[in-house]
């Protein structure tokens, strides 16, 4: 085993880096430090470094007299319902696009990765027209449907399909395998780190989006998350503690997800950005 | 797991000759179908229609006629306009480059690092899975004129977000902040994709000093990922909205509204859903060449 020598140029870096990553999320410790301090530590001179004594009141606040409890169920339904049936609609039409021979396959893979250089901000007005006539506007589905659209999604999966030995699904359909059952029971399996993977990077961003949302949903009870908390400044005037508790809280199931699944998130971005 | 199935069946596989299947519709279809539906309703159709509404007076809810090309002349001469399209493009000035110089510099330090590495990484990269309204109520209380912190560690009584001069500046600070993260990512990926052998024939070289290496070696062969992580930038900063929205609401004196913003403004507090189309169209365009661009990036890359 080699051993390591502690250079002095290794140990300045180190010590460099250490000081740059934490300054760097200073913003959010001083967030969470603001959430668990009285109204009146807000405004001291020196300000106070520390939340001590640990006060919870402004969680207790944020949670009893605003719609917080609401805006969570409104984002953890309407992101579960978008990761699952991205998940279900792309995986379906990659597969019969990698493993499938039938009239119009390629026209149909290239109308989807034209689909790419569409940018979802610029059709809002249209799409925000057409949940109207459809009266869903407000509704979990307007949120809902617009989100499922995902090309990408389609050609990561093709893609991963298309490296699975033809040997596989030959011998599968041998043994008079359904084309169904191939790809719930074979290929799916055999992927589940992609889907992992993608499945955190959908549900995060989901969870996270706010351009849609915050267009189509017009009362403050259908509002996800992301848009119910900026509502939290213009029910009480701005009082810092209050509006940071429910900062934190908004952000507390993607930074979990993250920190549990690292690793998952860092394969999903690179994939999803196509540098892998 | 894959292996084991391949090693049952292997014995059948070598007696299988290829048999031309007939297409199975019904499968294909009930494979396909459900995606298409959703493709086409809420992307082509969208699209083809933003187009179309551009050509009329209509309203939010849709309701009008056919005026011809008088959106896109009205929008040539709407000042508003041109200043919002002059400020997402000195927004991408200010972001683009910095996110991904100090992108660069960061995954550059990671690299240097042996046991802290994944500790590091993962302090820069977390801001960017914050919601983009954490991320600013975050910054208006660590950057508010009175009691934020970061005017006290400085000594000044700015109103970052209010101040015709700093207002955009720290918009783009901000959003370095958050998603800076995104880009160490990329780098990083590509700074492990250059085999170490050519750092060993650069340092044969007498190439040893960081600079001439950097230089020499890891700049060029990490261009293809600084290009894309470039573009990829660009065609999400085209459509800067959420930040701006929520921490100067276009001001002060409309000096940060953008083209999205003017759009938003035009479609949902205007309600005229015509013009905000021409708008659309207009960033349709812009975000269409950006990434006619990134394929022709994506391209080169492959070969």
């Amino acid at each position: 085993m080699k051993v390591r020598r502690l250079s002095l140029s290794s140990i300045v870096v180190t010590l460099f880096s250490l000081v740059v990553a934490l300054a760097w999320i200073f913003p959010l410790y001083w967030a969470v430090n603001t959430s668990l301090s009285v109204d009146t530590k807000t405004v001291q001179v020196p300000p106070a470094w520390f939340p001590v004594p640990m006060i919870l009141d402004s969680y207790q606040y944020v949670i009893k007299n605003t719609l917080i409890i609401r805006w969570y169920f409104n984002s953890v339904l309407t992101s579960v319902v978008i990761t699952g049936a991205v998940l279900l609609l792309t995986v379906m039409c990659a597969y019969a696009l990698s493993q499938i021979k039938f009239r119009g396959n390629r026209f149909l893979f290239l109308a989807i990765l034209a689909g790419f250089m569409i940018p979802g901000a610029t059709n809002v007005v249209p799409l925000f027209m057409f949940m109207n006539k459809l009266r869903l506007v407000n509704s979990y589905w307007g949120v809902i449907l617009p989100q499922l659209v995902s090309p990408l999604a389609v050609v990561i999966y093709k893609q991963f399909f298309d490296q699975m030995p033809t040997e596989l699904s030959d011998a599968a359909h041998m043994d008079g395998a359904e084309e169904m059952r191939i790809l719930f029971r074979l290929f799916l399996p055999l992927n589940w780190g992609i889907t992992w993977a993608l499945a955190i990077i959908l549900f995060i961003g989901s969870w996270n989006n706010f351009f849609w949302p915050f267009i189509v949903i017009n009362s403050t009870r259908m509002m996800t998350i992301p848009i119910g908390i900026t509502q939290v400044q213009s029910w009480y005037g701005i009082a810092y503690p209050r509006q940071m508790a429910s900062a934190v809280l908004a952000a507390l199931p993607t930074v979990i997800l993250y920190l549990i699944f690292q690793r998952r998130v860092a394969e999903g971005v690179a994939i999803t950005s196509g540098i892998k | 797991m894959g292996r084991e199935v391949i090693e049952q069946t292997g014995g059948a596989v070598v007696r299988l000759r290829r048999r031309r299947r007939r297409t199975p519709w019904g499968t294909v279809l009930l494979l396909v179908l459900p995606f298409i539906i959703v493709y086409c309703a809420f992307l082509i159709y969208p699209t083809v229609r933003v187009i179309t509404l551009s050509f009329t007076n209509s309203d939010i809810a849709g309701r009008g006629h056919f005026i011809g090309t008088e959106n896109y002349v009205r929008l040539a001469h709407d000042a508003l306009f041109w200043a919002s399209l002059w400020h997402t493009v000195y927004f991408i000035i200010l972001t683009v480059i910095p996110n991904t110089l100090v992108g660069l510099v960061f995954a550059l330090m990671i690299m240097r690092l042996h046991r802290l590495r994944g500790f590091v990484m993962a302090l820069l990269f977390l801001p960017y899975v914050l919601p983009v309204s954490v991320v600013t109520q975050i910054w208006i209380w660590v950057l508010s004129a009175a009691y934020g912190i970061i005017n006290f560690l400085v000594h000044l009584k700015v109103n970052w977000f209010q101040d015709p001069v700093w207002a955009m500046p720290s918009v783009a600070f901000v959003t370095v902040w958050w998603t800076v993260g995104f880009n160490v990512l990329m780098f990083i990926a590509g700074l492990q994709a250059i085999p170490a052998e050519y750092y060993e024939a650069a340092a044969l070289d007498g190439a040893d000093r960081g600079f001439r290496v950097f230089r020499f070696f890891t700049w060029p062969l990490l261009w293809p990922v600084t290009s894309l992580v470039l573009v990829l930038q660009l065609i999400l900063q085209w459509q800067i909205f959420n930040q701006v929205y929520l921490l100067t609401a276009g001001g002060p004196f409309n000096s940060t509204i953008v083209v999205l913003m003017h759009m938003y403004v035009q479609a949902f507090t205007r309600y005229r859903g015509g013009y905000a189309a021409t708008i659309s169209i207009v960033l349709f365009v812009l975000i269409l060449v950006t990434s006619l661009l990134q394929i022709r990036l994506l391209r080169f890359r492959r070969a």
